[in-house]
């Protein structure tokens, strides 16, 4: 596993979020340092997809801070999209672009966002593609392609905006099981080229494998944050342990 | 009935002319009409209470009067407000404003269909919400409403006939001014019939050949084309423009 650099990235203090009388996070503090990938696992309902949304802002948060390279980015109003471009996010629903090829869907944000060239953007696109295994499919319109296949172009898409961290939001639960593999050994190549990231996912062996941390999720709160080795040793209180049990058997 | 009158009405100027204004009155009030549209779904979609109110008046009362009303009314009373329009915009007003109280249905049809799971894609890479808005919404949601607005546009070409109330010179007027100085009534009114159903069918074949443009897989396959595409012998590279 890569050395991991102590200056946090990405600092969240205290968030509270609440939708109409439903409160879904109950004050979450989670510190993410550079070159760092933490899994954030937990019960349906407990929250994971919206703390990461309140981390690229997509979810306006009640309470608490969020800084970002150690500026404050939670009170931003009209600059989002600025904070968010140094921010890849990966949907569960893959989410290309359907009117776009493959290439296409690489290419518009650098070329709409960054103001590059066509020339460079599609050189960069095609970088990608191949870090993502699929060289040949640059052609390919999103209902061409497997769901595995459309969950790379979309890490690709992500990462053609040199985001100094990706945010992942169950990235093969609607993957066929025979596609899982390819995306999550995407993720783990760029984890361990020291791409910071974030991960909420159910697949534990991946949790095991490529998490320098994991974050264990229940009812809104953050209720474990070990370091990998000791969360899969079982140190950890009940909760998380019931958790794991449930999943794993 | 005279054919040969009725090819020299098609050739005469003031036919043309009458045929050009139909054309120019019909492109003029759907362009302005889609406009309409898109803000009125638009303010429908900001979910504010004073966007509703605005858009349920506005919906209510072009809905709910006659486009022939409507017309009469711009022409006739804006005036004593001080408004003083041409005959023409006094048209393309009505008309566009009407047409825009149908076309924001059909825009926000279009929007609709695009999921927000896509915006959100488009503002995770950084987008403001004008740019999700045209690089996303817009260019997918315009292959849904392109067909729905295609005959919006045809509807619009029969409704134009309407401004010659308030003596605009389109082509129904001219034939009508014609045909009543000698009352050869067929005969213009064939011409100017004539002249109807090639604009129609012309816009149907536009229509059809935009679609496939839209079709953003048609710009890489070479398809065979349909007799339409060959009558009006548009490459590819060129319908796409
Ligand atoms: N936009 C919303 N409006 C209202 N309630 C919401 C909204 N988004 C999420 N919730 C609620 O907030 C709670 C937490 O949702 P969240 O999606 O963050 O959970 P999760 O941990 O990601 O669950 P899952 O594993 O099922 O994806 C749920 O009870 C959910 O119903
Ligand atoms: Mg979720």
């Amino acid at each position: 596993m890569q050395d991991i650099n102590d200056k946090p990235l990405l600092v969240l203090e205290g968030i509270e979020k609440s939708f109409g009388a439903l409160k879904v996070l109950k004050g979450c503090s989670l510190s993410v340092s550079a070159s760092e990938t933490v899994v954030v696992i937990g019960p349906s309902g407990s929250g994971k997809s919206t703390l990461l949304r309140c981390m690229n802002l997509l979810e306006p948060i009640d309470n608490g801070v969020i800084l970002f390279e150690d500026r404050e980015i939670s009170g931003e109003r009209n600059d989002k999209h600025v904070v968010r471009k140094q921010i890849g996010m990966v949907f569960q629903g893959f989410e290309l672009f359907q009117h776009l090829s493959a290439v296409e869907n690489i290419m518009l944000a650098p070329v709409k966002v960054l103001g590059m060239s066509r020339a460079d953007a599609h050189d960069i696109a095609v970088g990608l593609l191949r870090k993502v295994h699929i060289p040949d499919k640059a052609g390919a319109f999103p209902d061409e392609l497997s769901g595995g296949q459309q969950q790379r172009v979309a890490i690709a898409r992500a990462l053609a905006m040199k985001p100094k961290v990706m945010l992942y939001d169950e990235p093969t639960s609607a993957l066929d099981p025979e596609m899982i593999r390819e995306v999550l050994d995407v993720m783990a190549e760029l984890s361990a080229e020291g791409m910071t990231s974030v991960v909420v996912t159910h697949e534990i062996g991946f949790a095991r494998s490529a998490a320098n941390r994991i974050v264990f999720m229940d009812g809104g709160e953050i209720v474990e944050n070990k370091f990998t080795e000791e969360f899969f040793s079982g140190a950890v209180g009940g909760r998380a342990r019931r958790f794991l049990d449930q999943i794993l058997h | 009935m005279s054919l040969e009158l009725v090819l020299e009405y098609m050739v005469s100027p003031a036919f043309v002319e009458g045929a050009l204004m139909t054309l120019l009155l019909t492109l003029c009030s759907i362009v302005c009409g889609v406009a309409v549209g898109l803000v009125i779904a638009l303010l429908q979609d900001t979910k504010t209470k004073i966007g509703q109110a605005l858009t349920t008046l506005y919906l209510w009362l072009f809905r709910g009067t006659p486009v022939l009303f409507q017309i009469i009314f711009i022409y006739n009373v804006l005036p004593s407000f001080g408004i003083r329009l041409s005959a023409f915009v006094s048209g393309v007003l009505a008309l566009s404003l009407n047409e825009g109280a149908y076309m924001a249905e059909i825009v926000r049809s279009g929007l609709q269909a695009v999921k927000t799971g896509q915006r959100v894609a488009g503002l995770a890479l950084g987008m403001t919400r004008g740019q999700v808005l045209r690089f996303i919404v817009i260019p997918q949601a315009a292959r849904i409403v392109l067909p729905p607005m295609g005959n919006q546009l045809i509807g619009m070409l029969k409704l134009s006939a309407l401004v010659s109330v308030i003596a605009v010179q389109d082509l129904l007027l001219v034939a009508n001014q014609i045909a009543s100085a000698n009352f050869r009534y067929f005969e213009a009114l064939t011409a100017a019939g004539i002249y109807y159903l090639a604009m129609t069918t012309v816009f149907m074949m536009l229509q059809m050949a935009l679609e496939r443009a839209l079709d953003p897989k048609a710009r890489r396959k070479t398809r065979k084309w349909t007799l339409t595409q060959r009558l009006l012998s548009v490459s590819n590279e060129v319908a796409t423009r």
